[in-house]
C-alpha cells in the first residue's frame, strides 16, 4: 500500500513520516509537493509536522490554500484515511477537516518531551489495532498545541466519541499535571464524524523505533496499514539497516 | 571615482586606525570613497579579519587522516566512512544576544546553519554553549529566557534538532552573555562545495531575503566593547526568518545536486561585501556586481548601505555560464527569487557598480589575505599569581558533605537543564539516540550502521586561573564526553570568547589558551577543522572569564552500542576510572561554598587522558561498559548521583580518600574535587574483570567502588558513610532547581 506525505515548504516532519512509512514499515511512500494537485493514487495521506508556511500568522492558516489540499479534502470525503501529526493537525483544523483551533501552550513555551496519551477510541482508521485505554508514550514538540473549541463543540465531540487521544499520567489518569499544553479536556487528538480523518499533536512517526526512545507510535501505522489491507513486512524490526533512502535527501 | 579626504572622526566611526587608513591609501593608490572605506572597515574588523588572533590560530593542528576540509572555508569536514563527511563548525553570536536576546540568538543559529549547508551538507544537529550571569539577577533571567526562546524559535521552525549543549553561569557574563552555536551536517565526502568564484563570465546570483538597513556595521559592533550606549546599537541587530532559511536550505541543496554551481557562500557578517570578495579571493578571480540589481526592502538605500547590510537569510551563488535557467527553475519552485547581480572577472578586483557607475574598486587580496595582521603585546595578568594561591586551611570550616551535595545539585551550573532543552525540538529527523541531559549528544547516520557523538565544553574558571591548562582541560572534557558515549574523537572546532585583545593581559590569556588547545589536540590526535574567535567580550571595561569552547565530534562504528550516562541495572558494578587527587582549585564547590574562584585547576596528563578515552571507546565497542559518565563540575559525588537520575535505582559506593593537606577538607575534596581524566562507569558483574584488564592494559587506574541498587544514594569514604540521601529526593532537587528560577519569578510577576 502507498502513503502520500504532503510537503509544504516549511514542513520538517515530512522526512520522518516518509522514513517511518517506507523504511520502518516497508510500505510504498511518496513525498507530494504542496503545489501538486494529485495524491498519486495513495491509500493513506499524512500531513506532517513542521511550520507549513512559516506559521507567523496562525499555524497552518496558509497551508489550507495550497493546491494539494483540494485533493486531500476530496480524498477524505471519499473515506480515505488522512492523519495530521502536529502541524498537520493544525492544518486539518484550519482546512475545516476537523473542528476546533489551537492556542499557544499555556506555559507560553515550546515543549518537546515524551508524554503519555491514552487511546480513547479504537474504531478509527488509525487506532484499530490499539487496545481501548492503551497508554502510548510518544513525544510532543510544539508551541501551539493548546486545543480549544467552544463548549458545544467539545460536548458534541465527547458525545460522538470523536476524542481519540487524551494526555494522561503513565498510569492512564487524566490529570492537569499530565496536560502539557492546557488543551481542553486534555485533548491530544480527535477524529471526524466518519472516523477516517485523525489529527493529533504528538508525533507517532518519531516513536517507531526503540533506538530513538520509543516504539509506541508503531501501532498507529500498523492500524492504518492493516485497515487498508497492506502487509506489515517488517513490524518486528526495531532498527533499520540498509534503508535505501538517500541519507542526504529530503 | 573622486573622494573627499577622510576625517579622523569618520575613521573612528569605522573602527579604523590612522595606520590602517594609510594601508588603505597604499593598497588603492588613492583616497577611498566612503563605500570603499565601509568595505575596508568591515573586512578589516576583528570579526572578519582575525587580525589579532591569526598569528596564534596558525599554530593549531588542522590536518589528519580524516580531515577533508580544514579552516578557511565556511566549515570544516571530516571523513566518517561510507563515502560520507561530517561538516561542522561552532560560531558565536554574543554581542547581538546581549542587545536583543531572542533575535541575537536566533540569527546566530541561522548563521551557523547557513555555513553548513553552504558546504553542500544537510544540517542534522545543533548544539549550543551558553554563558550567563547569576540567575538571581532579573536582567540575566530575561536575557537567558530570550536566548533560549530564540535558539528554539529558529531551530524548531527550520527542523534541525537541538540535541544538546552546556550552560555556565558567572557574574562576569552578566553584561556580556556568550551564545555559541554548533551545527553538524552530512554530505557526500566527494561532493563538498566550496565558497569559490571562478571562471570568467560566470554569473553571480543573489538569492534569499531582501536587503534592508538592518545589521549595518554588525561586524564592527562585534569588534568593540560594550558600554551604556550599547542599547542604542539595537538597529545593528538583525531579525531572523527561519522559514526563509528553510526555503534557502532546501533550494540550495537541490541546486547543489545539479552541476550548475561553481561556488556558494552565505552572506553573514559583512554581508554582500564579505561574500563577494572572499569568493573571488579564494578562486583567484575578480568579481563585479551592480548593487542596483540587489533586491531591497527599503527605499533609497545607498551602495554603502547595501554592501554593509547584514540582513539575514541571503546567499551568493556563482553559476556556470549557460546554466542560469536550471538554477532559476529550482529557486522558482521554492518561491525564491534568484537575481543575476554580476559576473566573475579575471582582474582580481572587487568592482561594485551602482546603475553602471563604479562606486568601489578594490583588489580582493587587500581585503582578505593582505588584511592587517597584528602580533599584539602580551603580558601575564597581574591577578594571576594571587588568584592561583589557594590556602584551603584559611577558608574556615568546610561544608558538611550533605549540605554541599544538596546545594551543588541545586546550583544552576549542575542542575538539570530540562527547562532549557525541552524548549528545543531535539527529536525531529528521528536520529537522536541520546536525549539531552543523558551524556554527549548522539545522532545516528541513517543508511549506515554508524552514529556521531558530539560535545561542546569549556570551563571559564579554569581558563581564568590558568589559560594554558584550562584550555587543555576544555579539549579533554569535550573529547572525554564523546568517548563516554563510545565515540572515537575525530575532529574538533573551537569558539574562543575573550575580552579586548588590545589589552596585553587579555592577549596573553588568548595566546596561552590557543597553545593549550593545540597541545591537547595534538596529544589526543584531534585536528581542529575550523572555528570562530569572539573578542571584545567586555562591558564597561570588565572582561568575561576567558572562555574557549571546544566542540568535539566522535565516530561510533556501531550505533547499537551507544553508551549513556544512566545506570542500567540493579546489581551492576560501579567502577571509577582514573586517579583522584586533592584538587579543589577552580571547583564549583569553592564557588558555591566560599564564593571564590581560586587555586590551580586540576592537573592534566594528556597521555593518561588519551589512555582513559581509549578504554572508554574500546569498552563501549566491546559491549563491556553499560553506562559511562565523565567526572566534571561537582566532582565524583555529583557524577555518581547523576548516574542514578532518570533511573529507578540508587547506589552504594565506597571511595578512597584523597591525600589532602588539610584533614578538615579531605572529605569535600574527595567528593567534590574536580580531578581530570576520570569517568564513572557501570558494568555487569560478569564483565568486571574484562574492564579491569582493559584498563590495566592501557595503564588507567580502575577502582571497583560500589553496586547499583536500592533507592538511596549512599557514599562512604574509606568505609565511613558520609552521604545517605533518597534518590528520588535528590533527583527532585536536581531536576527542578533551574526552572524554579523562571517559574517562581513568573508567578510573582
Amino acid at each position: 500500500m502507498k502513503f502520500a506525505v504532503v510537503v509544504f515548504p516549511g514542513s520538517n516532519g515530512d522526512h520522518d513520516s516518509y522514513y517511518a512509512a517506507k523504511h520502518v514499515f516497508g510500505q510504498d511512500a511518496e513525498l507530494v509537493w504542496h503545489k501538486d494537485t494529485s495524491l498519486g493514487g495513495a491509500d493513506v495521506v499524512i500531513l506532517p509536522g513542521g511550520f507549513a508556511h512559516g506559521d507567523y500568522l496562525r499555524t497552518g492558516a496558509i497551508a489550507r490554500f495550497s493546491p494539494i489540499m483540494q485533493a486531500v479534502k476530496a480524498f477524505a470525503a471519499a473515506g480515505g484515511p488522512v492523519i495530521g501529526f502536529c502541524n498537520g493537525f493544525q492544518v486539518l483544523l484550519e482546512a475545516g477537516l476537523l473542528p476546533g483551533a489551537m492556542l499557544r501552550n499555556r506555559s507560553l513555551h515550546f515543549r518537546c518531551e515524551h508524554v503519555n496519551v491514552r487511546v480513547e477510541q479504537t474504531d478509527t482508521s488509525f487506532t484499530s489495532r490499539c487496545r481501548a485505554g492503551q497508554v502510548l508514550r510518544i513525544p510532543i514538540a510544539h508551541g501551539e498545541g493548546n486545543y480549544y473549541a467552544e463548549p458545544a463543540v467539545i460536548d458534541a465531540l465527547e458525545r460522538h466519541r470523536q476524542i481519540v487521544f487524551r494526555y494522561v499520567t503513565p498510569d492512564g489518569d487524566v490529570t492537569d499535571a499530565a496536560n502539557p499544553n492546557g488543551s481542553v479536556h486534555n485533548i491530544a487528538g480527535i477524529t471526524n464524524d466518519t472516523r477516517n480523518v485523525v489529527g493529533l499533536m504528538p508525533h507517532p512517526e518519531r516513536a517507531c523505533e526503540l533506538a530513538v526512545g520509543s516504539a509506541d507510535g508503531r501501532v498507529i501505522f500498523e492500524s492504518v496499514i492493516n485497515g487498508v489491507g497492506g502487509h506489515l513486512s517488517r513490524t518486528l524490526s526495531t532498527t533499520v539497516a540498509g534503508a535505501s533512502v538517500g541519507v542526504l535527501d529530503k | 571615482m573622486t573622494s573627499d579626504p577622510i576625517s579622523d572622526s569618520v575613521l573612528e566611526r569605522h573602527g579604523l586606525t590612522r595606520e590602517e587608513y594609510q594601508r588603505i591609501l597604499d593598497a588603492l593608490g588613492r583616497t577611498p570613497t566612503l563605500t570603499e572605506l565601509g568595505i575596508f572597515s568591515v573586512m578589516w574588523s576583528e570579526h572578519c579579519s582575525y587580525k589579532s588572533s591569526r598569528v596564534h590560530l596558525k599554530t593549531l593542528p588542522t590536518t589528519g587522516r580524516r580531515v577533508l576540509q580544514g579552516p578557511g572555508e565556511n566549515a570544516g569536514a571530516v571523513d566518517i566512512g561510507d563515502g560520507l563527511a561530517a561538516v561542522f563548525k561552532i560560531e558565536s553570536h554574543n554581542h547581538p544576544s546581549f542587545i536583543e536576546p531572542y533575535q541575537g540568538a536566533a540569527t546566530g543559529v541561522g548563521g551557523i546553519i547557513r555555513d553548513i549547508f553552504t558546504m553542500g551538507a544537510r544540517p542534522i544537529a545543533l548544539l549550543n554553549s551558553l554563558r550567563f550571569g547569576r540567575l538571581d539577577d532579573p536582567l540575566v533571567r530575561r536575557t537567558m529566557a530570550g536566548v533560549v526562546a530564540g535558539i528554539g524559535g529558529y531551530g524548531n521552525s527550520i527542523g534541525i534538532p537541538t540535541v544538546g549543549g552546556e550552560i555556565g553561569f558567572d557574574e562576569s557574563y552578566a553584561g556580556n552573555p556568550l551564545v555559541n552555536v554548533f551545527c553538524l551536517g552530512l554530505s557526500r565526502a566527494d561532493e563538498i562545495i566550496k565558497g569559490t568564484a571562478s571562471g570568467e563570465g560566470n554569473a553571480v546570483y543573489y538569492v534569499g531575503a531582501k536587503t534592508g538597513r538592518d545589521g549595518i556595521h554588525g561586524a564592527t559592533m562585534a569588534s568593540a566593547e560594550f558600554d551604556d550606549k550599547s542599547a542604542e546599537k539595537r538597529p545593528a541587530v538583525q531579525v531572523g526568518d527561519p522559514f526563509m532559511e528553510k526555503l534557502l536550505l532546501e533550494a540550495c541543496l537541490e541546486v547543489m545536486k545539479t552541476d550548475a554551481l561553481v561556488g556558494i557562500q552565505d552572506m553573514g557578517a559583512a554581508g554582500l561585501t564579505c561574500s563577494t570578495c572572499e569568493m573571488a579571493s579564494r578562486g583567484g578571480a575578480g568579481i563585479e556586481i551592480d548593487v542596483s540589481h540587489v533586491p531591497q526592502r527599503e527605499t533609497n538605500m545607498t551602495p554603502y548601505e547595501i554592501m554593509l547590510s547584514e540582513s539575514q537569510e541571503r546567499m551568493l551563488l556563482v553559476v556556470k555560464k549557460g546554466r542560469e535557467a536550471d538554477v532559476e527553475r529550482i529557486f522558482d519552485k521554492w518561491d525564491l527569487h534568484a537575481v543575476h547581480i554580476g559576473q566573475v572577472t579575471t582582474d582580481h578586483l572587487m568592482r561594485v557598480k551602482n546603475r553602471g557607475e563604479v562606486v568601489a574598486e578594490i583588489p580582493t587580496r587587500a581585503l582578505t589575505d593582505d588584511a592587517p595582521v597584528y602580533r599584539r603585546p602580551m603580558a601575564e595578568p597581574s591577578y594571576l599569581k594571587e588568584a592561583q594561591r589557594l590556602d584551603v586551611k584559611a577558608l574556615g570550616a568546610p561544608l558538611a558533605a550533605r549540605d554541599a551535595f544538596v546545594r551543588l545539585l541545586a546550583s544552576p551550573e549542575i542542575a538539570s537543564k530540562r527547562w532549557v532543552y525541552r524548549q528545543y525540538d531535539h527529536m525531529v529527523r528521528t536520529n537522536t539516540l541520546v536525549l539531552p541531559g543523558m551524556g554527549a549528544s548522539v545522532v545516528r547516520v541513517k543508511d549506515t550502521s554508524r552514529a556521531l557523538a558530539m560535545s561542546v565544553d569549556g570551563n571559564g574558571r579554569f581558563v581564568y586561573l590558568d589559560p594554558f591548562l584550562g584550555a587543555q582541560l576544555a579539549v579533554a572534557e569535550a573529547a572525554r564526553n564523546v568517548a563516554c558515549a563510545g565515540g572515537l574523537p575525530i575532529g574538533a572546532t573551537n569558539c574562543l570568547n575573550f575580552g579586548n585583545p588590545q589589552r596585553p593581559d587579555i592577549m596573553w590569556q588568548f595566546a596561552r589558551a590557543v597553545e593549550g588547545i593545540g597541545a591537547a589536540c595534538r596529544a589526543l590526535d584531534i585536528p581542529i577543522t575550523g572555528g570562530n574567535v569572539s573578542l571584545y567580550n567586555e562591558t564597561d571595561g570588565r572582561g568575561v572569564l576567558p572562555t574557549p569552547v571546544i566542540g568535539v565530534v566522535g565516530l561510533i562504528e556501531d550505533a547499537d552500542k551507544v553508551v549513556r550516562r544512566a545506570f542500567r541495572q540493579v546489581g551492576d558494578v560501579v567502577v571509577l576510572l582514573g586517579d583522584s587527587y586533592d584538587e579543589l582549585g577552580g571547583s564549583e564547590y569553592l564557588t558555591m561554598a566560599h564564593g571564590i574562584t581560586r587555586g590551580i585547576p586540576p592537573a592534566l596528563h594528556l597521555l593518561g587522558e588519551a589512555a582513559l578515552q581509549r578504554v572508554l571507546v574500546d569498552g563501549a565497542a566491546q559491549g563491556i561498559i553499560r553506562s559511562a559518565h565523565d567526572c566534571a563540575e561537582g566532582g565524583v559525588a555529583i557524577t555518581i548521583a547523576e548516574c542514578c537520575f532518570d533511573t529507578s535505582f540508587g547506589v552504594e559506593v565506597d571511595l578512597a580518600s584523597v591525600a589532602g593537606e588539610s584533614a578538615a577538607h579531605r572529605e569535600v575534596s574527595t567528593l567534590f574535587g574536580e580531578s581530570a581524566s576520570r569517568a564513572v562507569v557501570s558494568v555487569s558483574p560478569g564483565h568486571v574483570d574484562e574492564l579491569l584488564a582493559l584498563a590495566a592494559a592501557a595503564g588507567v587506574s580502575a577502582a571497583t567502588i560500589g553496586i547499583v541498587g536500592g533507592d538511596r544514594i549512599r557514599m562512604s569514604i574509606d568505609g565511613r558513610r558520609v552521604l545517605d540521601e533518597s534518590r528520588a529526593a535528590a533527583e527532585e532537587i536536581w531536576s527542578t532547581a533551574l526552572e524554579e528560577y523562571f517559574e517562581r519569578t513568573r508567578a510573582i510577576a
